[in-house]
């Protein structure tokens, strides 16, 4: 990543990617990457860079989504308002929050966004009259092809390590990694601590908001328990951040790519091997082990936190020049 | 009015007086020296300075303001720099980006915070260690990274908490030099230092405390000789 040429690589191959992908099913896994990059940088601002860990992602997403959603059913305007006003409502939003909650240092925080995740769900249970409940909200989708729609979530997740690098090469990123270093150093060397943490929950909130309208006009249909979900999103969030790596600009990325993979090939058991596996041998069981896998990846994501935490404490791009030195020393004794 | 004035500070933590009506006034361009036994309350005052602590009661004084009711980092701006006893580098981040987010507080741009970073990394003798981890440094340059780091914010008044601890001789030498350029720089100091030699030669004028109160005040020979103040350092039985 050093070699100034390699983001300008990466983005020609995400480029043509999809046309030479022209699998519908590996381009909607493509836009799904996409949509978690624009959610893991902004995890990444706030919890890896900032120190400030976002338990409840999912309240920033689903706020983005439903914005979206009632935008198109409410009020009759094209869901793609969301995207901005998605971003821009989420911020609304974390402003407040953040307002309140950085008073408290310690878990109060991470905490708190577990409750704001927990509350906006119920509310958009709830309140029927403008969300339709659990029944959900159904969009029309505007294309097709899922190819605009690719091209869409490849300029989110662009705006959004675009804007988590110049964030960090900037005033505002020494501020923020200050913070999550010594709370108490910084506000001794001038840092307003309040302020600055709510400048960075204000800009991932933006980033998470827009990736909540993305899904909404992508997926043509929410409802409460998918987008303010606590494992699906708020958790897969945390995973994708600390996978990749935390508090580096391309970990989202790879953690992205990883934790998309992870949670189709548990949705899919195995992308359909044990199926093959199952049918092949005549074993009855196999049809509960598939039932169990595919209902197990909230276990796996419990482990996989783990053993990311124990081995790779700074995951994948993080501790890069580990997993080298591993691999580098693990062939050699096979020469 | 003077630059610098503390009027009757008390701190209590629960029932305990760790400051108990402290009062002492600084003047532009000196070094006031800090003393007094272990767990007399040298540190708690710096605490209430900076605004670490709210106060339990009293006045702190600073360029014709009442900076006891700012918050910390809104001291720092007013001018008032400090040091840790406990050293809090920003672990995971080199020498020189320590200082570049001090350094940002008066300096905007990028490239000016770094320039100044990097000349107050010279000032202070830590170029060497400059693209270091700053958990890496020995524990001499941990102390002069927290000066570095204070001084970045260009201070008018900087607190001083035993930076000299735990050094050696010819660490010290070093310290007391630094000390003196920082003064010479035209920065107002309060230290906080345990080696007498230390408070001795650099200190303009010194404030004895003990369990939270003032016992002396005035020049270092007239402290030092002072009774109570032997008395605190050396016990009852103390003869000279
Ligand atoms: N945060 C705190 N909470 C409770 N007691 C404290 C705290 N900080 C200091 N003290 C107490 O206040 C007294 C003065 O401590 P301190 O200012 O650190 O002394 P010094 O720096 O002179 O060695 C001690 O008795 C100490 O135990
Ligand atoms: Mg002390």
């Amino acid at each position: 990543m050093k070699r100034p040429s390699g983001p300008f690589l990466l983005l020609g191959l995400l480029l043509i990617l999809p046309l030479m992908l022209r699998d519908a099913y590996y381009q909607h896994l493509m836009i799904l990457v996409l949509m978690w990059v624009a959610i893991g940088s902004g995890w990444n601002l706030i919890s890896g860079y900032t120190g400030q860990v976002l338990f409840g992602a999912a309240a920033f997403f689903g706020f983005g989504a439903y914005t979206a959603a009632l935008l198109s059913s409410k009020l009759g305007v094209s869901a793609w308002w969301g995207l901005p006003l998605g971003g821009i409502l989420s911020v609304a939003i974390a402003f407040p929050f953040g307002w309140i909650c950085f008073r408290l240092r310690g878990p109060y925080f991470a905490l708190a966004t577990l409750a704001l995740n927990e509350i906006f769900r119920h509310v958009a249970t709830i309140w029927e009259s403008l969300t339709d409940g659990m029944i959900g909200i159904l969009v029309m989708q505007t294309f097709i092809s899922k190819l605009p729609y690719y091209y869409v979530a490849l300029a989110i997740a662009i705006l959004s390590i675009v804007t988590v690098d110049v964030v960090m090469r900037s005033r505002w990123g020494y501020y923020f990694v200050s913070i999550r270093e010594d709370q108490d150093a910084a506000e001794s060397m001038g840092i307003d601590t309040l302020y600055y943490k709510m400048l960075s929950l204000c800009i991932s909130a933006f980033l998470i908001g827009i990736a909540g309208a993305l899904y909404t006009n992508y997926m043509g249909f929410i409802d409460p328990k998918v987008v303010f979900s606590l494992h699906e999103i708020s958790i897969m969030a945390i995973l994708v951040g600390i996978v990749g790596g935390v508090g580096t600009i391309y970990g989202p990325l790879v953690g992205a790519f990883i934790m998309v993979a992870v949670q189709e090939i548990f949705r899919t058991g195995g992308f359909g091997i044990l199926h093959f596996i199952g049918q092949s041998t005549g074993w009855p069981f196999m049809s509960g082990v598939i039932k169990y896998v595919s209902e197990a990846h909230v276990l796996s994501f419990g482990i996989l936190v783990i053993v990311v935490i124990l081995f790779l404490p700074n995951g994948i791009v993080g501790d890069w020049s580990l997993i080298r030195k591993f691999l580098i020393k693990s062939k050699k004794p096979a020469v | 009015m003077a630059f610098f004035e503390v009027q009757g500070i008390v701190k209590f933590f629960g029932g305990l007086a760790a400051v108990n009506g402290v009062s002492f006034e600084v003047k532009e361009g000196e070094i006031c020296g800090l003393i007094g036994p272990n767990g007399s309350g040298k540190t708690t005052i710096f605490n209430l300075i900076n605004g670490y602590f709210p106060l339990t009661k009293g006045e702190i004084q600073f360029q014709d303001e009442k900076i006891s009711e700012l918050k910390t980092h809104q001291i720092c701006q007013r001018g008032v720099g400090r040091t840790f006893q406990v050293v809090k580098p920003l672990k995971r981040m080199t020498v020189l980006d320590n200082v570049i987010a001090s350094a940002f507080l008066r300096h905007h741009p990028r490239s000016d915070a770094i320039k100044l970073a990097e000349e107050t990394i010279e000032f202070c003798g830590l170029t060497h260690y400059k693209d270091k981890i700053a958990k890496s440094l020995p524990i001499a340059s941990r102390k002069r990274l927290e000066i570095t780091r204070a001084l970045a914010t260009q201070p008018k008044l900087i607190l001083l908490d035993e930076t000299a601890a735990g050094l050696n001789p010819h660490e010290l030498e070093e310290a007391i030099t630094l000390i003196k350029k920082i003064r010479d720089s035209g920065i107002t100091i309060i230290i906080v230092e345990h080696i007498m030699k230390v408070i001795m030669t650099i200190s303009d004028h010194i404030v004895a405390i003990n369990h939270g109160m003032v016992i002396a005040k005035g020049t270092p020979a007239g402290v030092v000789s002072n009774p109570e103040v032997i008395k605190a350092y050396f016990g009852e039985d103390y003869r000279a």
